[in-house]
């Protein structure tokens, strides 16, 4: 299955929940947001939501700005 | 206690400062401090997935400091909703989170598109964030983000990074005396003078972050700005002298020696 995750198409296997994407990219879910197809991914929901074939991902994170 | 207002959030420093162009975090986290800020600006960006156990921006930001989230580098009201909501998910914090609201329309000037600001301004406020929207030094825009329930609006200066300083005092001015909502300068502003000048024209609070991440000492700057911030707001609590052309003597005229 593919999908895009912060802009880099990625293969990713069938099935694969947001909280286990994180987990496969060494992401701890706590220290980023997520979008997904334009929409927030909620902390909570990590676990539930499952991939599509096509989505298109935002994961965030806090930087240095003004 | 003269204190600023702002979304909910009382502080006693009129200074927000950004925390980005730093070379390093210590710097940052020093310069932070000895700005007495209470509130900083952090940017939203995608995280580096190549990048393992990258250092954490939070991790050198005062815990007792709030957060204000900004939008900066979007140029849609599309993308900066997108970005508020991310940064909403990334806090955790609170159900009307601040956001400082840039949308940008060119990278060269970085100058702002007001209508897409108002645009993003508006849904940002149906959803209950706190907005502190970046605008142009224009009272006709201003009076627009007020009216769409902005919590404070922030005219620039100069344009991002400058450090040109106040440029348009009396547009400033005019954006004052019809506010009701705090007026913040945000950008532009290029050393501590800067940050006097504005203060003593009466508005609320000042943002900051090119002028003390660039400067040759950041922590040394940042304490220059604190105290010209200062500075500035009591010089408009206690009310400048009026000025005029010709001179008038401090000392008495009479009693002069000499005299006939």
């Amino acid at each position: 299955m593919r999908a895009t995750v912060n802009g880099e198409p990625l293969d990713l296997p069938e099935g694969l929940t947001v909280a286990a994407l994180l987990q496969r990219l060494g992401v701890q879910g706590d220290r980023v947001a997520v979008e997904r197809n334009g929409e927030v991914v909620k902390k909570a929901r990590h676990g539930e939501q499952t991939l599509a074939p096509g989505d298109v991902l935002e994961i965030v994170t806090f930087v240095g700005g003004g | 206690m003269d204190e600023l207002v702002l979304g909910g959030h009382r502080f006693t420093s009129r200074l927000v400062v950004g925390t980005g162009k730093y070379k390093e975090f210590p710097t940052m986290k020093a310069a932070l401090e000895a700005s007495g800020a209470q509130m900083v600006t952090v940017a939203v960006r995608r995280l580096d997935l190549q990048a393992k156990g990258e250092a954490s921006l939070l991790h050198w930001i005062p815990k007792d400091m709030v957060l204000l989230p900004n939008t900066a580098g979007c140029y849609t009201a599309d993308d900066a909703v997108r970005t508020c909501r991310l940064a909403r998910e990334l806090q955790l914090g609170g159900e009307n989170p601040l956001v400082k609201l840039e949308v940008l329309s060119d990278p060269k000037t970085l100058l702002p598109d007001v209508e897409e600001t108002l645009k993003a301004a508006r849904q940002l406020v149906a959803e209950g964030f706190r907005v502190l929207p970046y605008t142009n030094d224009d009272p006709v825009a201003a009076k627009k983000l007020e009216d769409a329930g902005c919590a404070a609006v922030m005219p620039l200066g100069a344009p991002i990074g400058s450090g040109l300083g106040l440029r348009n005092p009396y547009s400033l001015q005019m954006i004052l005396d019809q506010a009701k909502v705090p007026v913040i300068v945000d950008a532009g502003v290029g050393t501590a003078s800067d940050c006097a000048l504005c203060m003593e024209l009466g508005v609320s609070g000042l943002l900051v972050n090119t002028a003390i991440a660039g400067a040759k000492d950041p922590v040394g700057m940042a304490r220059a700005i604190k105290l010209a911030t200062e500075g500035g707001r009591l010089a408009y609590l206690a009310g400048r002298i009026p000025k005029k052309l010709y001179g008038s003597a401090s000392s008495p005229l009479a009693g002069v020696i000499g005299a006939a």
